[in-house]
């Protein structure tokens, strides 16, 4: 624990820790562009200056230099204020002065810096150099004249994102940051560098020209595109929200999200169901909420009703639901839409037990049939971290899929997981701190679960301080759904045996609705996507960034998100829709408004009521360990189109176009 | 205007290059330039392979050679590093060549000592037998590049053509060296002042001249 003296003030700092890190623990500002706290130390911006004796009588980078016992260190002199001056200048000779066509304006760190520690004039009179753009694909729009070369991008991508695609090319002053060969950036994350850039040179191409941030309205929510729960900050205006922004979250999603999460939202104003629909002869017709209501009570459903959730939907939805349903005498209630009936006896057994931000620490991992990259890409970045700086060893058994980290991939064949190779098996037996991750496609084979919970026990990879058995779901509903009882024995199958006349579809879209053809299919939801062409009755309902909600993540956490806009045309919240509904059919949910709706969630299920990790113990069941052999599938076939909104949205259409798919929209760069 | 230099197409480029791959010779010399650097450290190997692979091309095509994008990439599955990490490194040095080259790659330095030696005239030379500042002459003999110092001084002006250095140059004597190499002779390599060696002061020593016959202590009369 070194003692050093910041302006005066004398601090002890932890061993290692840089000049910087001892500065801002001082609770002082050092201005800087390439340091990061997520990425590793460039020091070639030379912003952070400060002045440091003992040592040479110069200013010293602060990023890049580690503290010493007795160092003593200024901040505020007049040597260092003069070198700031002095690089501030530099950096500015060739920054274009377009701040006013610049969608950096407003949230620029250049800026920012320039107007508290610059000169306030230019002694410049030369050419300013220029750089031609640089194609970086669907998500990111540059203007390279503007880079100031801080490595940034290039160190997430290499570092966080694993797709070592971005680098500085040339020298000098003709130094450029490109994309390979200028190819899209094939990364679900490369939105991040956005964030990162500090200047405007990496701007969202999808928001190009949108709006300005003082003019936005800022909301906090919760992600609901995966089952991560990355927190997120809803940027609207008006009736539209123009961007999600990640927050910080070190539990969850650090300070990064995935493309996905920024770049649905041109979904949400598209294809959005702002009326009610009834199907009459065939053809779905606009209606009124009370010839809609007409319509269900005519189905004279009594007691034999259903609710099956999608993968959208929060918890309160489905408790208002849950209430309907149960009030008007039935259980039938289901969220794995696409068929899963894997045990939910106890929850810990489903659950992400080892939590995201402790995945990163285990020493032996296996994927069991996930493509964690595409199922949960901020769980992947853990991984990564975990492989990548930590040195894990890494085992598959799936579908074969670049990770962005080596892999050891075992084969795609399920019986794997019963037997795994010896050197897997070993290497896992001796980890002090093994990891188990079964995925969605593992989840969706017989005997996989069973095999892998057994497989969990024969390691020992649940002891004092670690669990090391873990579930990534695709869903952001799941684990809420779980927990508020929307699941059968049989999964989907019970409900269609059941043959219910009349089933709400919350949302959604992914079930086989050539099941339900002789139901009275409700569908409840936002967008007119499969769902909707199936449905008889159309509910129009609220997106996620249209209520208040609670949702619960993979890893059990409970998390609240705010409403940021009112929902479109005559589509109302949800938790209203099943209250007004009730009052059709003549049943009592027993909640008039949206607090009293919670109240009774939490009453029911109090693990709802408190955010943080839900807990759910360790007492799995004893299930079948014997999978079949045959190859395990792979559930998502196209990261950017899981949802309604993806569907929905251009960016995303594009992305999977490109991304995915390989068309080729490389612009020519002029 | 810092743009790009004139990267040929990259389908072409990888139609005709595409299949590169080391000849017999030059993967014995690649595996003894990887062995020279510890395990797990082959990324290291990144340059002298990559000068390996640019002779290589300069074999095939009778030039002094250039790194097609196919085979940057070829270098870098070689050691397992990504492409972008070669490509890095091929642009930031200016001895790896993006774009074909001539025969001859002349390189003539222009900074200070040069030019105040006379590398105008050693640049007139090269512009009167039809050269211009990055291009190939029509007849793909010469490419005439200005480079900065190459850190022969002493010898100003002088020009690097392939691997060789001319030095202590004036008009004429550029003139003969570019006559030389058209007509596919060797000319006299370093210093062309006949008084010279190498890099010694003209007509004998001006320090240190004690110093040529035996041992002198200096220090005495300091």
């Amino acid at each position: 624990m070194p003692k050093v003296t910041v302006d005066g003030v004398e601090l002890d700092v932890p061993q290692g820790a840089t000049v910087l890190q001892a500065c801002e623990m001082a609770g002082k500002e050092i201005p800087r562009f390439c340091y990061h706290e997520r990425l590793s130390i460039a020091g070639n911006c030379r912003m952070c200056l400060v002045e440091v004796s003992p040592g040479p009588p110069k200013p010293q980078a602060s990023c890049a230099l580690p503290t010493a016992e007795g160092q003593v260190i200024k901040t505020d002199s007049p040597m260092v204020k003069k070198a700031r001056e002095g690089v501030m200048e530099f950096l500015l000779i060739n920054h274009p002065l377009d701040c006013p066509i610049c969608d950096q304006g407003g949230e620029c760190d250049l800026q920012d810096q320039s107007v508290a520690y610059g000169r306030g004039a230019t002694r410049y009179d030369e050419n300013k150099r220029a750089v031609t753009e640089k194609y970086m694909g669907p998500i990111v729009k540059t203007v390279m004249t503007r880079c100031i070369q801080c490595t940034r991008c290039v160190r997430f991508a290499e570092e966080v994102a694993g797709v070592e695609d971005i680098g500085a090319i040339y020298r000098g002053e003709n130094m450029q940051i490109t994309s390979y060969l200028e190819h899209a950036v094939a990364s679900e994350l490369s939105g991040n560098i956005v964030d990162l850039c500090p200047v405007g040179a990496l701007t969202s191409k999808p928001y190009a020209f949108e709006a300005r941030p003082w003019e936005l309205t800022k909301t906090l929510g919760i992600d609901m595109m995966d089952a991560v729960g990355t927190n997120v900050r809803i940027d609207s205006r008006g009736r539209q929200v123009l961007r999600v922004l990640p927050r910080v979250n070190d539990d969850v999603n650090e300070e990064w999200a995935s493309d996905k999460t920024r770049h649905h939202v041109d979904g949400l104003i598209r294809r959005r169901l702002d009326r009610p629909y009834v199907r009459k002869g065939g053809q779905l017709a606009e209606a009124t909420w009370a010839e809609a209501f007409d319509a269900i009570k005519a189905a004279k459903a009594g007691k034999s009703v259903a609710a099956i959730a999608g993968d959208l939907v929060d918890c309160e939805t489905m408790f208002a639901a849950k209430a309907l349903v149960n009030a008007l005498g039935s259980t039938l209630l289901e969220g794995r839409q696409t068929g899963l009936d894997y045990d939910v006896s106890s929850l810990s057994a489903v659950n992400f037990n080892t939590t995201i931000a402790e995945a990163e620490n285990a020493d032996v991992i296996l994927l069991i049939g996930t493509n964690l990259r595409w199922e949960a890409p901020l769980i992947n970045t853990r991984i990564r971290k975990a492989a990548w700086k930590k040195g894990a060893k890494v085992f598959a058994v799936g579908p074969e899929k670049d990770q962005t980290y080596k892999v050891t991939w075992l084969g795609d064949d399920a019986s794997l997981v019963a037997k795994l190779p010896a050197s897997a098996l070993d290497a896992l037996k001796s980890a002090e701190r093994p990891l188990i991750i079964l995925g969605g496609g593992g989840l969706a084979v017989p005997g996989v679960h069973g095999a892998a919970l057994a497989l969990a026990k024969s390691v020992n990879a649940v002891k004092d301080g670690w669990n090391g058995f873990s579930v990534v779901h695709m869903a952001a509903s799941r684990m809420g759904g779980l927990m508020l009882g929307y699941a059968q024995a049989g999964g989907i199958k019970d409900i269609v045996a059941a043959k219910p006349k009349l089933a709400f579809f919350l949302g959604a879209d992914e079930v086989d609705f050539t099941a339900f053809d002789k139901t009275l299919k409700v569908y409840v939801g936002h967008h007119g996507d499969k769902g909707a062409h199936a449905a008889d009755v159309i509910l129009p309902a609220a997106a996620w960034t249209e209520k208040d909600f609670t949702t619960v993540n993979t890893e059990g956490r409970v998390q609240r998100s705010e409403k940021a806009v009112f929902a479109p045309g005559d589509a109302r919240e949800d938790w209203s829709i099943f209250r007004a509904l009730a009052d059709a059919l003549g049943a009592s949910v027993g909640f008039d408004s949206f607090d009293e709706c919670r109240a009774a969630m939490i009453a029911a299920v109090p693990a709802l009521g408190t955010e943080g990790l839900a807990g759910y113990g360790w007492s799995v069941p004893k299930l079948d360990a014997k999978p079949a052999k045959g190859p395990i599938p792979s559930p998502i076939k196209d990261f950017y189109l899981t949802n309604a909104i993806c569907r929905a949205s251009p960016t995303m259409q594009r992305c999977s176009e490109e991304l995915v798919h390989g068309a080729d929209f490389a612009e020519a760069a002029e | 205007m810092a743009d790009a230099p004139q990267i040929p197409d990259e389908a072409e480029v990888r139609a005709r290059w595409g299949a590169f791959a080391w000849t017999a010779e030059n993967a014995e010399k690649a595996k003894a330039i990887i062995a020279r650097y510890p395990a797990g450290r082959q990324r290291s190997a990144v340059m002298p392979l990559l000068d390996l692979a640019q002779r290589q091309v300069g074999a095939e095509t009778e030039t002094q050679g250039w790194l097609p994008v196919p085979v940057i990439e070829y270098v870098a599955a070689e050691l397992d590093m990504p492409f972008m990490r070669a490509y890095e490194v091929a642009s930031f040095y200016t001895m790896y060549n993006l774009a074909p080259v001539g025969r001859y790659h002349v390189q003539v330095c222009g900074t200070t000592p040069c030019l105040l030696r006379g590398s105008d005239d050693i640049m007139a030379a090269c512009k009167n037998r039809g050269m211009t500042k990055g291009k190939t002459t029509p007849d793909g003999l010469f490419t005439l590049t200005e480079v900065e110092c190459m850190g022969t001084c002493t010898n100003a002006p002088m020009v690097q053509i392939n691997d060789d250095n001319y030095e202590d140059l004036d008009y004429d004597s550029m003139v003969r060296i570019l006559d030389d190499l058209a007509a596919g002779k060797q000319p006299k390599t370093g210093t062309q002042n006949p008084k010279r060696h190498t890099s010694e002061p003209e007509g004998g020593p001006t320090t240190l001249k004690e110093m040529v016959k035996a041992n002198h202590d200096y220090r005495k009369e300091w």
